[in-house]
């Protein structure tokens, strides 16, 4: 068998804990037994082909999949050592504490101020808003290039500044972890740069996931790396499955695994 | 139009080489085509509305006085006035608003962001798809029925509230497509964006959906009240009376339409009758203008205020 085993980690606490994850959409198996730790502020990336099961497994863990009906999910998923799929568990209030950026920046059709204060207000935040819109754009290091213009839509800013606006959402309500599925995926190459300064920035505060395609990336933002692989069943489905987890640089230097080697050496994916 | 440079015969030798035939001056030719077909169908529709206001006006315009407006249907031509016909219509147009606005965008939302994918919600669906082109004079007899028989204690028997509930039957299925349609519009992604930030349903619908699927569904309202205003079927069906000396004083009250009280004198012999008809045809353009007007008024605010 792999060798995925949770990563050993010595000195934090452990955020994030998946025990024998197991995914089906319908009668589909999409991602089987994945078992994974994360631990406090650190950036973990999850890497691999297409259809791996890396943004499935991402959405399992603030409940996202419970949206899709058809969505199943077996195994467990402890946050801080309680069970996320317990039945007295609220995924509403799950969310606030788990929050997620988007592969597509989604700012909400509202000016930036209320794309900030939105989420601030339905979570019942009590403390002065303009002081939190200014924290949380300042956060996202997007304060200077907005601060003269917060009435303005969100959907005037460019493909980078929106992807940073809902970085600066998501912060707003202060999450513990933050899962960023294919952040950059849409931006150009120097916003990437900003979103990934970000990350290293809120690493100080955050638990943050992020999942890419860019292996650069991963090797350049993450403490460590999870790395996915798909095998095709008879039914000619794909099932996604976690090969290797360990420290960044071991992953990218000295990969355990014969199919990490392959894959970012770049001879397959 | 993009100016088009004639291929050289230089570079229809090099084409000649390549297996592809472009025949740029047949794609332009079907280009151009294409734009006179659809210019000819906007004429052709434009000319014909304009024929009709141009003859109407020229009937109407002459009798059209605050007289008109103001008096009581007449044995005269001279006398007859469209007061209590134009309050009517206001007074039914009223409860259709407030009964049909509410109820279809309720049902739309249900069905469309609440409800399961079932065969019931399934059965549901092709029904209202269904309803929305039962004929009219249907209504008129449910309306019969269930609102001036059934309902006699509550509607009063044949009165503006029978008259207003069926017409709101009648463009219910309308306004629920056209909610539909309007939140099915909504990018997903703002639906994803506000859950993961730990909003609830309601408040992803509320704040986030509803905001922007507002404008689809006023004008699927401005569609359904355009069409609740010009029945007239259903009407005499319930009950409205074309003969009417008093104006409506409540919901309870007998009273009568435009499109009624207009094919009452349309269908009189006497020529200066006909002339009165086309005078009530353009207070009915005016009453329907002014409701379009305001509904278009919000629907850009609403679009305005979402940036």
């Amino acid at each position: 068998m792999d060798s995925n085993t949770p990563l050993p980690n010595g000195t934090s606490e452990v955020v994030l804990r998946a025990k024998k994850l197991n995914v089906y959409y319908g009668s589909n198996r999409a991602v089987r037994d994945v078992d994974l730790d994360i631990s406090e502020n650190t950036v973990v990336a999850f890497i691999g082909p297409s259809g791996c099961g890396k943004s499935t497994v991402l959405r399992c863990f603030n409940r996202m999949n419970d949206l899709i009906a058809a969505a199943r999910v077996e195994g467990s998923i402890t946050f801080r050592d309680d069970d996320i799929y317990a039945p007295n568990v609220d995924a509403v209030e799950l969310r606030s504490r788990i929050g997620m950026v988007f592969q597509r920046p989604n700012p909400f059709p509202k000016s930036i101020y209320e794309n900030i204060a939105f989420g601030a207000r339905i979570n019942g935040y009590k403390g002065n808003m303009d002081e939190l819109v200014e924290q949380s754009l300042r956060k996202a290091a997007l304060w200077d290039e907005v601060k003269d213009k917060l009435k303005q839509s969100g959907l005037a800013l460019s493909g980078g500044q929106q992807q940073r606006l809902c970085i600066a959402r998501a912060i707003a309500i202060s999450p513990e972890v933050i899962l960023m599925d294919e952040p950059c995926s849409a931006l150009d190459p120097i916003s990437t740069l900003k979103v990934e300064e970000l990350i290293q920035e809120l690493k100080q505060q955050y638990t943050i996931i992020i999942v890419t395609h860019n292996m650069q990336q991963a090797s350049r933002v993450s403490d460590h790396t999870a790395f996915y692989n798909a095998e095709a069943t008879e039914k000619g489905n794909k099932i996604g499955y976690l090969v290797e987890y360990d420290r960044t640089e071991v992953i990218f230097q000295n990969p355990a695994q014969q199919k990490t080697q392959e894959y970012i050496s770049g001879r397959f994916g | 139009m993009i100016a088009q440079t004639p291929p050289s015969p230089e570079s229809a030798s090099v084409a000649a080489e390549r297996p592809y035939y472009p025949n740029t001056s047949w794609r332009y030719g079907l280009d151009r085509l294409f734009v006179i077909a659809i210019w000819s169908a906007i004429a052709i529709a434009i000319a014909a509305l304009g024929l009709l206001l141009f003859d109407i006006l020229l009937d109407g315009l002459p009798t059209l006085s605050s007289q008109f407006l103001q008096g009581f249907p007449s044995r005269s031509a001279e006398r007859a006035g469209v007061y209590p016909a134009l309050l009517g219509t206001i007074w039914v147009m009223l409860v259709v608003m407030f009964v049909s606005f509410p109820l279809g965008v309720g049902a739309g939302i249900y069905l469309e962001e609440f409800a399961e994918d079932n065969l019931f919600t399934r059965l549901v669906e092709i029904n209202i798809n269904n309803l929305a082109g039962v004929p009219s004079i249907i209504y008129g007899l449910l309306g019969l029925f269930l609102f001036v028989r059934l309902l006699a204690p509550i509607t009063g028997g044949r009165t503006v509230l029978s008259g207003g509930l069926t017409l709101a039957l009648l463009i219910l299925p309308v306004i629920i497509v056209a909610t539909r349609e309007a939140l099915r519009a909504v990018p997903d992604s703002l639906r994803q964006g506000g859950y993961a930030l730990g909003a609830t349903r309601w408040q992803v619908i509320w704040e986030q959906v509803f905001p922007i699927a507002l404008p689809g569904i006023l004008t699927g309202t401005i569609l359904g009240l355009s069409r609740a205003i010009g029945e007239t079927a259903p009407l005499i069906v319930v009950g409205a009376v074309a003969y009417i000396s008093f104006v409506p004083e409540g919901l309870q009250s007998a009273f009568t339409v435009l499109p009624i009280q207009i094919f009452s004198w349309a269908s009189r012999p006497q020529q200066p009758f006909h002339a009165i008809a086309a005078s009530g045809i353009i207070v009915l353009m005016i009453v329907l203008l002014l409701m379009n007007g305001a509904a278009i008024y919000l629907r850009n605010r609403f679009q305005k205020e979402r940036l």
